[in-house]
This record gives structure tokens, sequence and C-alpha cells, in this order.
């Protein structure tokens, strides 16, 4: 029974990272842009907040700052990768895939030359504790609830109710369905774009920092962050523009994650080596599922947002 | 009683480049008045509206507001000053509702609970008599009630100068009278209600002042219960406009296309044309209304093949007995065909056989002019593709709603358009550019479209213009079935007379044109008989001498009704 609870303890907590990395890109695709660039964002939120970890990982700041600084470098690397998106597809109006796609290759790629240059055990063995608060320390799986866990489920609580029962949201909204209406009745579509686009990427961007310094707390951990923040945007999908039901689907792909391990270590079911492939994939396949079901939809709440992937231009003659 | 003045513009000028929209303008408005602002398309009207509006700054002028001078940078300044416009093209949000919709934007403390805001809307929607239900999404809605959202949209922030951009031009009958209904309690609450408009009958209708731009000029402002439809044209066109279309009665009316049991579903699986049946004949004007969206666009489409049918037959009668057979709409391997099925007879009525002729003879004897039709040659245009139903002879011309998208090309110069239609023709696999040139130069000509030449891309032309050059390719093309949508849609009352004398002159020349219109004045007066459908149903089927506007609005809304059908 006990390793039932684990296992679900564990998938939820893996859960956190699409959580998200979802909850970013809804609130990006809410104000009408398509983020590929969210898988390098993640990546740039992991490696700064890493960073600022490694410069003060071995002084003797309080706990409680060194979380909070470590978040704040997280978000200050993360809201500069939202930043460049913005400028480039809000004001300069490019094509919001092909920034998106390079965004991504150059935070990848950034992270990587960042990373490779940390001293593991300053960034992350001594300050792993503290992101674990409060169940640091103990032997069982909830150790892995921390700060950063909490913080996603709220997170991602807090901002459906923003955009689905408060003004802000309601505008937001508007914009991404309809520009040119926001527009007409005074609302300023950019800073809305800009502010959900960084906000978005912000969040995003704990994803990554939450997967390497608190979930796996490993020295390779920030090679497979890319992939999550892919599974990440197909997930906004899953979630049908709702950043609450993402804890759902975020449950749902972190159990099907940890159904592979899980299976070959019960004794219950006798698995071969041949077989672990095919669990690996489970994952996969599901979002493929998830993809085809959720396209033949047709209700109208649950489309994506309007004007999602076009550029605004005012009416000009 | 004295007038109070709500808004002066004075010296108002604006430029967009080269082009001079309003040139020094003035125009003063008062409280408890509905001033109707007359003119062409491109006279300016909009864009003088949009600068009250705050969507356009004015570069040179003033505008006072209860004798302040005020400037509108945006249109949050305009709501400040209690102006409010209602556009054409209607700004909601589909998936919001209606409450929703009317309270984005408004910055009224921090609170956000809608079921104040509808509370709120429902007592202003009592007070002027409208009838909304706030909770309704907008896609939901039909086109007069996504119009009264807007309405209510601008009076929620408090307007007192309304400011509404063609409001009729997408409202039956009934809903126009329901409007004026509401615009004139609004007078009498003390609002100042500015109408754009280019109809003239609901100008005297509705207006106390009319206000007369052209060219960006005002020409003057007169009461409205001082001057009447031929001088308020005079004013807006700079010179005497005939307003009578000649209608002649139909010579010799045959069905040429039979159109029976026509089913359709749309790619959503929707059952957008239910059952329609009907003949369109030649030499009369066969008018179709039904508010927009009713399956007009499907119905065409399908008859054009572009629509695959669920179930129903297109005919197509040719007029052809005893004339001779020519190859200028028919490939040699149709002729062959035809006469394979003993479909020719010589002019000794001797049978015609081609058995054992080279190509190159049955050429030469086909274009002698001895091969003659024996009879009508009837055509199934069902599941046939464009190409296939030009290859069968059949001249179909269509004229779709949406002129740059589907009817011309806009980034290609009119020469090349013209090419659209007749690609294939030319020696050898090269194209023959002479011909379609000609063309161009021909239509430009006669039909006087504004164009620097023939090489410059019809997206720069206007509206008016690219439609002439339209309606010209398609009947340049010599059609038996000419179906036009919408085809003044946007046009200035000038190039909308040419389009309705040369539909004429295509009925006289014993074409069957199908016109799909939304004015049902010009309908009534247009056509010979009106089709009306709904829902993707005929409705009725009038004569159009005899029917009344209300008649057809009312078969525009009836529902579930098939009793009317073939009245005429």
């Amino acid at each position: 029974m006990n390793s039932w609870i684990n296992f679900l303890v564990d998938s939820l907590a893996f859960g956190a990272v699409f959580m998200y990395g979802s909850t970013g890109e809804i609130l990006t695709e809410k104000a009408g842009h398509l983020n590929l660039g969210i898988p390098g964002i993640m990546c740039m939120g992991g490696a700064g907040g890493c960073l600022v970890l490694n410069m003060i990982g071995g002084s003797s700041l309080p706990p409680f700052l060194i979380v909070i600084l470590g978040i704040l470098g997280s978000l200050a690397f993360s809201v500069l990768g939202g930043l460049i998106y913005s400028f480039l597809t809000v004001t300069f109006r490019a094509n919001q895939n092909v920034t998106g796609l390079t965004l991504t290759t150059f935070g990848v790629g950034l992270s990587k030359v960042i990373m490779t240059k940390l001293d593991t055990v300053v960034y992350l063995v001594r300050t792993r504790d503290y992101f674990r608060w409060p169940f640091a320390g103990r032997q069982d799986s909830l150790q892995l609830w921390g700060v950063l866990f909490f913080l996603a489920i709220i997170v991602a609580i807090a901002s459906s109710w923003v955009l689905f029962r408060t003004k802000t949201g309601l505008h937001l909204r508007a914009v991404g369905e309809n520009p040119a209406t926001a527009d007409a009745v005074g609302i300023n579509v950019t800073r809305y774009k800009y502010a959900a686009t960084c906000i978005g990427s912000g969040i995003a961007g704990l994803g990554g920092f939450y997967y390497i310094i608190d979930y796996m707390a490993s020295q390779e951990a920030y090679l497979s962050v890319e992939a999550w923040g892919w599974l990440s945007i197909a997930l906004v999908i899953f979630a049908l523009w709702r950043p609450h039901m993402t804890i759902i689907g975020s449950t749902v792909f972190g159990i099907l994650f940890s159904l592979g391990s899980f299976i070959t270590n019960s004794s219950w079911i006798k698995v071969t080596m041949a077989t672990i492939p095919l669990l690996k994939m489970l994952p996969y396949v599901v979002t493929i599922l998830v993809l085809i079901v959720s396209s033949i939809r047709n209700k109208r709440e649950n489309q994506p947002p309007a004007s999602l992937g076009l550029s605004y231009f005012r009416e000009e003659r | 009683m004295e007038k109070q003045l709500a808004l002066q513009m004075k010296g108002i000028t604006k430029r967009f480049g080269p082009v001079m929209a309003n040139n020094r303008v003035n125009l003063d408005v008062y409280r408890g008045e509905i001033l109707a602002i007359l003119g062409e398309n491109g006279c300016g009207k909009t864009t003088l509206m949009n600068m009250i509006a705050g969507i356009y700054y004015p570069d040179e002028g003033h505008i006072l507001i209860d004798g302040q001078e005020v400037a509108i940078n945006s249109p949050k300044d305009a709501f400040e000053h209690g102006i409010g416009m209602i556009h054409q093209h209607f700004k909601l949000v589909d998936l919001f509702t209606a409450a929703e919709n009317i309270v984005l934007g408004v910055e009224e403390g921090k609170r956000y609970n809608l079921k104040e805001v509808s509370a709120r809307v429902g007592e202003i929607a009592q007070r002027y008599g409208f009838q909304l239900d706030p909770d309704r999404k907008i896609y939901d809605m039909s086109v007069s009630e996504k119009q009264t959202v807007e309405i209510l949209k601008v009076l929620y922030r408090g307007a007192d100068i309304l400011i509404l951009d063609e409001p009729t031009a997408v409202l039956t009958p009934q809903e126009i009278t329901k409007l004026f209904a509401v615009l004139r309690r609004m007078r009498e609450d003390g609002k100042s209600i500015i109408i754009i408009t280019h109809k003239l009958n609901e100008v005297m209708e509705v207006s106390d002042r009319v206000a007369i731009l052209r060219r960006g000029e005002h020409i003057a402002t007169v009461n409205t219960s001082e001057t009447n439809e031929n001088e308020l044209t005079y004013m807006m066109v700079g010179r005497r406009v005939s307003l009578n279309i000649d209608r002649t009665m139909p010579v010799n009316a045959v069905p040429r296309l039979v159109v029976r049991g026509l089913n359709l579903y749309n790619a959503e699986g929707v059952h957008v044309l239910k059952n329609i049946s009907f003949d369109a004949n030649g030499g009369e004007i066969l008018g179709i209304a039904g508010i927009a969206g009713s399956g007009q666009r499907e119905l065409l489409e399908a008859i054009s093949g572009l629509q695959p049918l669920e179930s129903g037959t297109i005919q197509f009668n040719n007029p052809k007995k005893d004339r001779p057979v020519t190859f200028f709409h028919k490939s040699l391997k149709r002729v062959k065909e035809l006469c394979a099925e003993g479909a020719f007879h010589d002019r000794n009525m001797n049978d015609v056989s081609f058995e054992g002729l080279s190509n190159g003879a049955i050429r030469k004897w086909v274009e002698s002019g001895d091969v003659l039709f024996r009879e009508d040659e009837v055509i199934n245009l069902r599941d046939k593709t464009p190409l296939e139903i030009r290859q069968l002879g059949v001249h179909l011309s269509f004229v779709p709603e949406d002129r740059l998208g589907m009817g011309l090309v806009g980034n290609m110069d009119i020469t090349d358009n013209m090419m659209l239609r007749n690609y294939r023709k030319g020696p050898h696999g090269f194209l023959d550019r002479k011909k379609p040139r000609a063309q161009a130069e021909k239509i430009i000509e006669e039909l006087e479209v504004a164009t620097p030449g023939v090489s410059t891309p019809v997206r720069r032309l206007s509206g008016g213009n690219v439609q002439k050059v339209l309606v010209g390719r398609e009947i340049a093309y010599t059609p038996k079935v000419l179906m036009a949508a919408y085809p003044v849609r946007g046009l200035d009352i000038g190039s909308s007379y040419t389009i309705y004398h040369l539909l004429n002159r295509q009925k006289e020349n014993g074409v069957a044109v199908i016109f799909v219109g939304e004015d049902l004045d010009v309908l009534l007066e247009l056509s010979d008989r009106i089709m009306v459908i709904n829902g993707g149903a005929i409705t009725g089927i009038v004569d159009a001498r005899k029917a009344t506007k209300e008649e057809i609005g009312l078969l525009m809304t009836k529902t579930g009704a098939r009793e009317a059908v073939n009245e005429a």
C-alpha cells in the first residue's frame, strides 16, 4: 500500500514541472501569442536560478532568503526570454512560430553554457533542502513536496481566478480573442500582450528551475528540461486553456511517466527487459491520443483563443 | 425651443499621405436631434466620425464639446467626453456574454460584479425599449441583437453623443423600424445621434437634419423637412443621377437553370441548403433575398460547382436547336462525344457522322457552320468542377461576394485577372496576352474604371472599381447564366447604378441573372421575381412587381414555413 502512495506523491511532484510550463503558456496564449519558446524559456529559468544559487550557495544567508533569491534569479532569466519574444512578436510583429522556435534553440544553448560552468555541490547539494521545506529531511517520498511544488498549485489556481473572475482577466481574454475590439474600448493591447507573455514566461521558467533544483536535484537534470517544455505546450490543449485544469493534466502525465519504473519495481507484475521501452513510450502515446481527442471537440468555449498566432495591426488606411 | 449645441467641428482637415480625406469640415450637432451624414463611399464620412471617436486625430481644426475645446486622442478620451461610436463591423468578442462585452474596458473601481452589470444593462434596455438577455453569448445572437449589444455598450458608458456607422445595412425592414423607434426615444431623452448612411429613404424617415459630404468636403447641412431625395442626391454626387432602374418586362422567358431538391451540408455538418428548388429563366432577373448567412453563398457556390451536394439536381438548358456548332467554348473531344450521341444534323436534316474523318477534317466541317444542333442541349451540372462546366460549353458567370478572395487576385493587374478566365487559350502552351489586354482596356473604357492603367494591381483600386473589373470580366464571357452575390456592397450610388444597368442589359440579352442583394428597395426595383430564403430553405418566391418590403421582410424571418413556395 505504501508503494502506491509513494507512487502518487512522486507523480504529483513530477507533474508540477508541467503545471508551471502549461500555466505560463496558457497566459501567453490567452493574449493571442503562441509561444513556442517555452522550452527554451524553461531552460533559461532553470539555468538562471542555478546561477544565482551558485553565487550565494556558500554564504551564510538565512534559508528563506536563499530560496527567494533563487526564485528571483530564475524569474529574471525567463522574463528576459519573454521580453525578447514579445519585443519581436508584439512590437515588430514577427512570425510567432519562427520567433518561438529560435528562442527555444537559444534558451537551450544558453542553459548548457551556464550549467556546465557551475559547481554542482554549491548550487545543488547545499541549497536543495531549503527548497524542500516543510518536508525537508523526511525519508519518504513526501520530501519531494517543497516550496516550489506548492507554489505551482497556487500559481495555477490563482491564474485561473485572475483569468475568469477579474476584470483584468476579462480584458486579457478579450485581447486574445479579438484585439481590435479590445483596442476600440480603450484596452491597451500592447501592454496586455507584453505583460501576459512576460508573466507567463516567468511562471514557465520556474518549472525548469523546480525540476533541476528540487525534483531531480541532479547534475544532469537540465538536459531534459526542453523535452518537458514541449510536453507542457501539448498539455495546454489537454487543459482546454484553463490553468487550474493543468493540475489534473499534469498529474496524469506525471503518473504515466512514473508508471514505467513503478511497474518494473512492483513485485506482482513480471516485466521483461523488452517491455520497459514500451512503458516509457506511454506518455508520448497518450500525448498523441490527447491531441487527437481534443481536436474533435467542437464546443466554442473549448477552442483556442480566436486570434492565437495572429499579429495585431490597428486598422490604418 | 432653443436647441443646445452638443458638438462642434471647426475646420477639420485630415490627410492620409497625399489623399485629402477631410478638408476643412464644419459641423454642428445639437442635443436631442438625429443628424444624418450623407455621402458616397470614400467621401470621408467615416473618417470624420472616427476623429470624434478617437480612432484618428485631425491634422487641423478644433473639436468643441459643450463649447469647450477638447483633444480626443483615443477611444477612451471619446468615452470620457460622452461620445460613443457603433462601428459598421461590430467590435464584439464572440465568446463573451453580452454583459461581459458591455463591461469590457470600463474602469469603474476595481470591483468586478457581472450581476450588477446585468442589472444595469437591463435597466438601460428597458428605458429605451431594447430586448436583450445580458447573459447570452454573442455567437448565439442574430445581427440585430449584436447591434443592440453595441448600442447598449455605448449607453452603458454614459454616452450622450452616439455615432452609428451604416446601422441599417444588415437589418431586415422590421428590425430597422424597431431601431428607428429606439433612436427616436433616445432623441427625446436628449441624446445627440449621428447616423452615417447612404440610403436616402432612411435619411428622410428618421433624421432631423442632414449634412452632406462630397470628396471630403462639407457641401451643406439642411433640414430634412425642407428637402427631398433628388436634391440630396444632387448634392451628394455633384451631378444628376437617375434614381430609376429601367425594368423591362421579361421577353420570352424560358427556364435556363433548373434546380430541384438541393440539399447541402457544410464542412461542420450543418444542413445549410434544405430542399432548394427553383427555375432561373433566361431574360429575367431572379432576386434572392434573405438575412446574411441564410445559405445564399452556398447556393451560388453549389451551382458553380464549388460545393459537393448531398442530393438534388442542377440542370442547364442550352438553347441550341438548329444552331451551328462552334469550338468557341467546346473542345474537339466534347464535339465528338456529342456527335456520337447523335446530337447534330446538317443543313439538310441528315444525321452527322464523324466516323473515319481526321481531326483536321472534323474541325473544317464544324467551322464551315454546316453542323447544327438537333435539339436544345440539356446539361447536368451536378458534381461538375468549374473547369468541367466550362468545357461542357456552359457559359456560367459568377460574381462572388468576396471580390478579392474568390473573384480576383489582388496582387495581379487587370490584364492578368482577365486571363484567369481564359488562361487555357493561346498557341502551343504559351499564353495569349493580347486579347485579355484588349479586353481589359475595353472594360476600363466602357465601365469607366478609375485606374492608372491596365498594369495596376487590382488591390490598389477602390471597391467600386474592383467590382467593375470583376463584373466586366464575367460579362465579357458572354454568360447564359450570370450569378452575382452582393455586387453593389460597399459601392457608391453612381457605381451601384452602373452595375444595375449592366445587369439589366444582360437580362435584355436573354441572360438568366441571379442577383443576391441586401437592399430590399433595390431588389424590388430590379428583379422580376424574388426568391426569399431563410435558414437554407426557400420561404417564398414572389413577383417583385407586386410584393412589398414588409412581405419580404416577413418571409426573411419566417421559420419552418414551406406553404408559401411558388406563389408567383
